[in-house]
């Protein structure tokens, strides 16, 4: 008779019975609706054990990896240990350089702890240690490259930004915790078309996962495609065309929506012009980051176009407003 | 007698209709409005929920369900011309995928009984 840990209690399973149907007759309430694995009310993540085949029909790839599961039809063959999320420890480390990368965007690189583990394009929750202000930002970086690196846009106002910029030095200790995120790469598929699109920083974890995708050998066509209003807010250009080079895979088209369009570039909405330069996206995996209202409409051009709704995967940012007035 | 659900080929299958049926959905400026704003990704696992239930696949979902999950739109303006247009979409979604025709006859009339719910009447 398998064990549940939930929160600090063990729940035992009865034969035949579900982890969700085990929880409610002990009293825990899981939120869920259908009871029969389509609607995805009641995934869970498992912490430790593996969920079984059934439990996972359905789920995205990148849920998958991460252990989420259904509730209501895992019925457990092992002792497991469920939560909503995996509780993530502290970290400290030390800002090791801070790059500027155009006007408004710098690179931070920071220690990577010994054991710590991440998908490139994930992010993690960065932590002023004297007044715990707290904000997510993407990594850029891929494991093996021996630090971890974010890169920051000057939001104004901000109160996190303005710091990072101008307050923070090089040698300062810092703290996070994460990481998290369901925007990244899962090897397989080599020869799929993938599409990358990110606006302004959303180029950080699709640097990232770019990265990741040419290490894994991909051989499929990659369309990375970096937007701003102008050309004076983009970044990394010769380090992304420098890459279009080694990888004949792989194309970068810098877009803006005013001014000059850099070579190889495209003028125009963003959400508009994956979809009219490279026709049908019917095939196509997709990551789209940035700014909520574009990666919003992305998602549904995206799909619209012909991706299939679990080959889309999507990090909209979120920039939170100054408390103080 | 095996369900549609089941001589569609399950749920993998109901997972390729979501898509198809929910582009439909999304095209048809009639109606696209109620899915405004609405995360698509919990959206499509409705209707995934949905697909299954009318194609007599593994569910729970009651009437009770169908009403509170629709009573906002109704408040939005959701009418009878609006749910034709949601089973023509479902009927042709099951075109496209080759079913049979006594099949789709079967699942349409499955989704028609929960038309009151729906609109909440």
């Amino acid at each position: 008779m398998p064990t549940i840990h939930f929160e600090g209690n063990d729940f035992f399973c009865a034969e035949d019975e579900s982890i969700l149907e085990c929880m409610t007759r002990h009293g825990v309430m899981i939120p869920s609706s259908c009871q029969s694995g389509a609607c995805q009310t009641c995934m869970i993540r498992a912490i430790e054990g593996t969920p079984t085949p059934e439990s996972q029909q359905g789920l995205k790839d990148t849920m998958k990896a991460q252990n989420y599961f259904l509730a209501c039809v895992c019925k457990p063959t092992e002792d497991m240990t469920i939560g909503l999320s995996v509780i993530s420890p502290r970290q400290t480390v030390k800002l090791l350089s801070r790059d500027v990368l155009n006007e408004s965007v710098i690179r931070l690189r920071l220690e990577e702890p010994e054991d710590f583990s991440y998908k490139a394009g994930q992010f993690i929750n960065l932590v002023r240690p004297y007044d715990e202000l707290t904000r997510s930002y993407s990594l850029a970086s891929i494991p093996g490259d021996g630090f971890l690196e974010l890169q920051v846009k000057r939001v104004a106002d901000g109160q996190m930004s303005n710091w990072l910029f101008d307050g923070l030095t090089v040698g300062e200790e810092i703290q996070f915790f994460g990481p998290a995120g369901d925007c990244f790469y899962i090897p397989g598929a080599a020869e799929q078309p993938l599409l990358l699109v990110g606006t302004g920083t959303g180029l950080a974890p699709l640097y990232g996962i770019l990265r990741h995708v040419l290490a894994e050998g991909h051989t499929g066509p990659v369309h990375l495609f970096h937007a701003s209003l102008a050309a004076a807010g983009l970044y990394l250009e010769e380090e992304l065309r420098r890459l279009a080079e080694q990888h004949e895979q792989l194309r970068y088209i810098p877009c803006v929506l005013h001014g000059d369009v850099p070579e190889g570039g495209q003028q125009g909405h963003i959400a508009d012009l994956p979809a009219s330069m490279l026709g049908s996206l019917s095939g196509y995996r997709a990551f789209l980051c940035g700014d909520p209202p574009i990666v919003n409409a992305l998602r549904q051009k995206c799909f619209m176009g012909g991706v299939a709704m679990q080959d889309i995967h999507a990090d909209p940012f979120v920039f939170s407003p100054t408390q103080e007035n | 007698m095996s369900t549609v659900y089941e001589q569609l080929g399950g749920e993998a299958a109901i997972n390729a209709a979501v898509d198809i049926f929910y582009r439909k959905v999304l095209a048809d400026h009639y109606v696209n409005r109620f899915f405004e704003g609405v995360d698509m990704e919990k959206q499509a696992a409705k209707q995934k929920g949905f697909l299954t239930m009318v194609t007599g696949g593994p569910n729970n979902y009651t009437g009770k369900d169908m009403r509170e999950g629709h009573k906002h739109l109704v408040k939005m303006g959701l009418n009878d011309a609006h749910f034709d247009h949601i089973l023509c979409h479902l009927r042709s979604t099951l075109a496209e995928l080759g079913v049979a025709q006594d099949l789709i006859d079967t699942v349409i009339s499955v989704a028609e009984s929960t038309r009151d719910d729906v609109l909440d009447r």
